[in-house]
């Protein structure tokens, strides 16, 4: 182990990417310092960006190992795989955003500084203009007036009912009966035309970037991506990206102003709400995995590798822990975290932090019950594996067992970990959305999906029927999960072994 | 030549990308066969042949391959235009087909006579009374005892010559008038295999059909055929009758098949190898395919595409010496260097284990309780001497792996004694395991599944330096890679690459030096070349000879092949269900064999040289459960001599000289 870590080392590759690495993490933690706020560094942010940090390392090895490699170039060469990416690297940028929390500094008097008492993240300061303007209460999207009826007392003095205009949403307009369709209209034109701006412009850069690097000319490189002559499937790409920025830009460009989602019971905004639930759906499904891996592949490995007594006891381990219903596992623990929360008010300073553990908490314990089925498929390639002739040569070359397990064992199943990892993603993210349905979720107050479907299932009996907050949900959790399962199929389909060949 | 049952006409069976750059796995492929006669298709593996056989039924795996030309003419009818349904009609009932692995072809959840009865009321229409009597006639006719029990068995509890044999009767049920075997005894022991193709030669004798039989190997070749096509990527090299191929083989791949295969009277010398590998088939070929590695090529062989000439009514070759008289070819003879035999300088015991036994425990019910054993190894008794090849020979099951496995303490051993140069390491302490690794290595059958897939050679080679040469740094180690790789035939440039990127006998290079990086003084071979080919056989023999005089070593030598042993062994132990019956100097053992057992292995083996051929002795039945050993000697219910006094005593071990000794009753006398 070590001495591959020193040849790596050695060479000039691993000391760009840790120079990438490092410049990345300084970036991370100085960063209060250059914008003169006060940096939060919540447990879960710490971890999603610890992962984004194995991603990276994890890529930079598998571009030097072949073996590794090869799959992944057939993965990458997938049209709907990639256009799935681009649409899941929207949602991972937005995460990611969600994930750098900080405060302003507010009065900084000599040496008395205070603080502000909101923690933002820096998706909320780029969508400050909507998540300030709040509503009193539901609107529907694109409404400018309430949903609401309110007492008004007019002229002659007399008290009537109607429905106000909203505080934010269209407050531009000064006679809305006659200008609402055509300031949505015009708008809708130049939000779209931005957004077509903006993406030309990046196809053309990234055009002249590729014939650059391809060495061929600009019109040929053109010509090239329209025939889809290249290795990637860069038109589809391309046309997905251009999609996506154009209907970001459009949502962007309205939700200035317009609530484009409608608002909630307590007048937020409900397109803020959906990308803030992002993070959260990205947390559990992935935090989830993190915890769960090294459960999975040491006590799978091990049983499949030692047999005899350690294979009972940790059959035993995961047989006892599958025949507990989850959810009931699930309820006792988070029952278990609000209390400690609780009964330890010191620990937990803010309101967000206390979610913030609930939700770390969640994954934790999502974590423990789904790790047997990975555990069990491990066991069962180890088996197999163990007996293989390279297994027994090593064993003969007096190779100590940690050694033959790291370097023989556990190389030969991560395609297994890996496509789990990938099924399980999408599954988790859904499993989020039941549970909050059911009350045993995220707290409460935690922005997520699941929340949002479940307050917006008690609305359903108004009429008229307040639909958006749980069609905003689902569609955006519907495009994540979508994309997470067209990516996993290609990456199942290049990864397994009886798929090779098979076209 | 009237009755011709079916002719090929220039058949092209193509694969992959078919229109840019195709795997011609069969390439203008033609021949005929006659009614009731037995034809051989002979070549290496990825030569094209079984997916000739699958041509023509219409089996090729689609889409991945296609036929594009040619025509398949069965009793005057092109089967190559048929329809699908059509061809269900004769496929299974006109030409029937037995494969290579009796295991995977049954389907394990029918009995056999459920598999049996399929067939017959699918082409025979037989159903219900009248169909058992026939499955019952068809198990008797294969030879299979007791058919009416057999019958309602399901696979699993056959065993794979069983197995292979219900095959034949499901072939058979449909009375086909031809019979394809792909490989029919390749996955079989040769007694096993000795049985199964006197069978067929029999059912043949019977039903008059023709056999279309598929094989690398020419014993069976030379025991069982009337004509023989040679097929060398993708195309048939020659053709002839039986008679002309064994005496006067023309192409120079057939000549040097011969000359590469192991035998006693190249002993003293290393074998004629075929120098690389088969071409990979997606070449676009401008000339001869054998041309890389032929010997006797000139110029313009790479360069014109070469015709099948006919010699006589029954013999072409495709070859330009015969096309074209006018061109003088050299007339070479490959480097065949001798080898000095080690004689009998200086006996020093390395190695040796005396009443070894393995036994694994068989578990049953919830408490896993003992129910009983398997007596893998039961009391075996060897010694290695220094520079030496003892040669460990026995059927499949009679554990002589486990004996390899054991003395290297991979297994666990029940009782007995290893030692070590006369230092007894039967239980080791850490020091004295670390000693053992040093000195004794292991190869292994498969070297497809003996190197780890995602490790680059370098790494491979180096792992066992890393264990037990801890002092070594790396430029050190990679320096002792390079001599190492450059010891077993390979370029330095192999340390960066990947397993997949060689081939079987490249693969198995590798594993040699892997096992040499710890210096050892033993190497512990397990059948390193039975799965092979001949010509790179020949190749890893040549090696495996060379570095035992370069550097000492002694081997345990695992295989079933007697062949090699003739050629590299210098002492046989022969071992039947755990036991050794025979042991002695090689010319002990293959001239005067003394076990009964022996004797049925040695004329089992089907040969060559037509002189030596002697009278066969084909065993019945099959090598027993090593749980429950039969009472008496093992052998006694398969021994043809068989006396009253084998059935209940296990005879002692008698020297008959110095270097034999034998355990048989028929001795005692």
């Amino acid at each position: 182990m070590m001495a591959e870590l020193r040849n790596a080392l050695q060479q000039l590759y691993w000391q760009k990417v840790f120079f990438v690495l490092g410049a990345l993490m300084t970036l991370y933690l100085i960063y209060p310092v250059l914008f003169n706020v006060q940096g939060v560094y919540l447990i879960t942010d710490i971890l999603i960006y610890f992962l984004v940090f194995c991603l990276i390392l994890f890529v930079a090895y598998i571009r030097k190992q072949p073996h590794l490699s090869v799959p992944w170039r057939q993965v990458f060469k997938g049209k709907i795989a990639m256009s799935s990416a681009v649409v899941l690297s929207f949602f991972i940028i937005v995460g990611l955003m969600d994930s750098i929390h900080f405060r302003y500094i507010e009065k900084s008097e000599a040496t008395n500084t205070s603080y502000s008492v909101d923690m933002l993240s820096v998706l909320d300061v780029s969508l400050r203009y909507i998540s300030s303007d709040s509503e009193k209460t539901y609107s529907a999207p694109f409404a400018i007036y309430s949903y609401a009826k309110e007492n008004f007392i007019n002229d002659e003095g007399v008290k009537y009912r109607a429905y106000p205009r909203l505080k934010f949403a269209g407050s531009h307009l000064k006679k809305p009966e006659q200008e609402y369709w055509q300031d949505i209209i015009s708008k809708s034109v130049k939000g779209l035309i931005i957004g077509l701006i903006i993406s030309v412009v990046f196809s053309a850069i990234f055009i002249f970037y590729l014939s650059r690097t391809s060495a061929r000319s600009y019109l040929d490189t053109l010509k090239n991506i329209l025939q889809d002559k290249f290795d990637l499937p860069w038109r589809v790409m391309l046309i997905t990206l251009s999609i996506v920025i154009v209907l970001c830009a459009w949502l962007f460009y309205l939700s200035h102003f317009y609530h484009v989602m409608g608002t909630d019971k307590v007048g937020q905004d409900v397109f803020y709400l959906t990308l803030k639930s992002i993070r959260t759906g990205l947390v559990i499904g992935t935090l989830t995995t993190l915890i769960m891996l090294p459960f999975a592949i040491a006590l799978g490995v091990m049983a499949g590798y030692f047999k005899g007594w350690v294979d009972d006891v940790i059959q035993y381990i995961y047989t006892t822990l599958n025949s507990i219903p989850g959810i009931l596992l699930i309820v006792a623990v988070m029952l278990a975290i609000d209390v400690y929360i609780e009964n330890h008010p010191a620990l937990f300073e803010t309101a967000i932090e206390r979610a913030d553990i609930k939700l770390l908490a969640l994954c934790v314990v999502l974590g423990i019950t789904s790790w047997t089925g990975l555990c069990r498929l491990l066991r069962g390639e180890v088996f197999k594996l163990r007996e293989l002739e390279y297994i027994q040569a090593a064993r003969a070359l007096g190779v100590s067992n940690f050694k033959i397990i790291t370097s023989h064992i556990i190389p030969n199943v991560m395609h297994i970990v890996l496509i789990v990892v990938v099924l399980d993603f999408s599954g988790l993210v859904l499993a989020e959305a039941v549970l909050a349905y059911i009350g045993v979720g995220v707290d409460p107050s935690t922005i997520s999906w699941g929340n949002m479907i479940n307050s917006a299932r008690l609305e359903l009996a108004r009429d008229p029927v307040v639909w958006w907050s749980l069609i905003s949900a689902f569609s955006f959790m519907f495009a994540l999960v979508l994309a997470a399962n067209l990516f996993s199929d290609a990456i199942r389909d290049a990864f397994d072994p009886r798929q090779q060949g098979v076209k | 030549m009237a009755d011709i049952l079916l002719e090929i006409n220039n058949l092209k069976t193509y694969f992959g990308d078919i229109k840019n750059k195709p795997v011609r796995a069969v390439d203008g492929v033609s021949f005929k066969i006659n009614r009731g006669e037995t034809f051989a298709i002979l070549g290496e593996s990825g030569c094209g042949k079984s997916i000739t056989a699958l041509s023509i039924m219409q089996l090729v795996p689609s889409p991945a391959g296609k036929i594009v030309e040619g025509s398949v003419v069965y009793n005057g009818e092109d089967l190559l235009k048929k329809s699908e349904i059509e061809m269900r009609s004769i496929r299974g009932n006109r030409i029937a087909m037995i494969f290579q692995e009796p295991m995977t072809s049954l389907n394990p959840v029918l009995t056999v006579q459920q598999q049996i009865e399929e067939v017959l009321q699918q082409h025979r229409g037989i159903k219900g009374q009248a169909a058992w009597r026939e499955v019952v006639a068809l198990l008797d006719s294969v030879g299979i005892p007791v058919a009416e029990q057999r019958a309602k068995d399901y696979p699993h509890q056959l065993s794979g010559g069983m197995k292979q044999r219900v095959m034949i009767a499901m072939a058979l049920a449909s009375e086909p008038d031809l019979l394809i075997a792909d490989e029919p005894t390749t996955a079989l022991d040769v007694t096993i295999q000795a049985q199964v193709m006197t069978l067929l030669r029999d059912i043949q004798k019977r039903t008059g059909m023709a056999i279309l039989l598929i094989t690398h190997d020419l014993g069976i070749v030379s025991d069982f055929v009337d004509h023989v096509a040679v097929m060398y990527a993708g195309e048939i090299v020659e053709y002839a009758s039986r008679k002309d191929f064994f005496t006067a083989p023309l192409h120079p791949y057939s000549k040097k098949l011969f000359a590469s295969l192991p035998a006693k009277s190249k002993r003293n010398r290393t074998l004629d190898v075929i120098k690389g590998i088969v071409p990979p088939l997606t070449t676009e070929f401008t000339g001869c395919r054998f041309y890389e590695r032929c010997g006797a090529a000139i110029k313009q062989c790479s360069k014109q595409l070469i015709r099948l000439v006919d010699i006589d009514n029954t013999h072409s070759v495709r070859c330009l010496q015969f096309i074209d008289n006018k061109i003088n070819f050299p007339i070479t003879n490959d480097a065949v260097s001798d080898i000095s035999d080690t004689g009998n300088i200086a006996v020093e015991e390395v190695f040796s284990v005396a009443n070894l036994k393995v036994h694994f425990p068989i578990h049953k019910g919830i408490f896993k309780r003992v129910a009983g054993y398997v007596y893998a190894v039961d009391g075996v008794n060897l010694t290695l001497y220094k520079g030496k090849t003892l040669a460990l020979v026995g059927e499949s099951g009679c554990g002589k792996t486990t004996v390899g496995k054991t003395v290297l303490h991979l297994n666990e051993l029940t009782a007995g004694t290893i030692s070590l140069k006369s230092e007894d390491i039967s239980l080791p302490t850490t020091s004295q395991l670390k000693t053992l690794r040093r000195q004794a290595q292991i190869i292994f059958q498969d070297p497809y599944s003996s190197m780890n897939p995602r490790k680059r050679v370098g790494e491979i080679i180096e792992e066992g330096l890393i264990a037990l040469n801890p002092e070594l740094n790396s430029i050190e180690r990679k320096t002792k890679v390079k001599t190492l790789l450059k010891q077993v035939g390979l370029p330095e440039t192999a340390t960066s690459l990947y397993p997949h990127e060689f081939s079987g006998g490249q693969r198995q290079r590798i594993c040699i030096a892997r096992a040499l990086a710890v210096n050892p003084e033993i190497l512990i071979c397990d059948e390193p070349t039975s799965a092979l080919d001949v010509s790179v056989q020949a190749q890893m023999l040549n090696l495996f000879k060379q570095l035992q005089q370069d550097y000492g070593l002694s081997y345990l030598f695992i295989t079933h092949n007697l062949s090699v042993v003739e050629y590299l062994a210098d002492e046989i132990a022969v071992m039947y269900l755990g036991r050794i019956v025979e042991r002695g100097s090689v010319d002990d053992v293959m001239q005067t064999p003394q076990h009964p057992y022996t004797k049925a292995l040695l004329s089992a083996i089907p040969t060559v040289d037509k002189e030596s051929a002697q009278e066969k002795i084909v065993l019945e039945g099959e090598l027993p459960s090593p749980i429950t050993p039969p009472s008496g000697c093992h052998f006694n219910p398969r021994c043809p001599e068989r006396m009253d006094i084998c059935t209940h005593k296990y005879p002692d071990t008698y020297n008959i000289s110095d270097s034999h000794a034998v355990a048989c009753h028929l001795t005692e006398k």
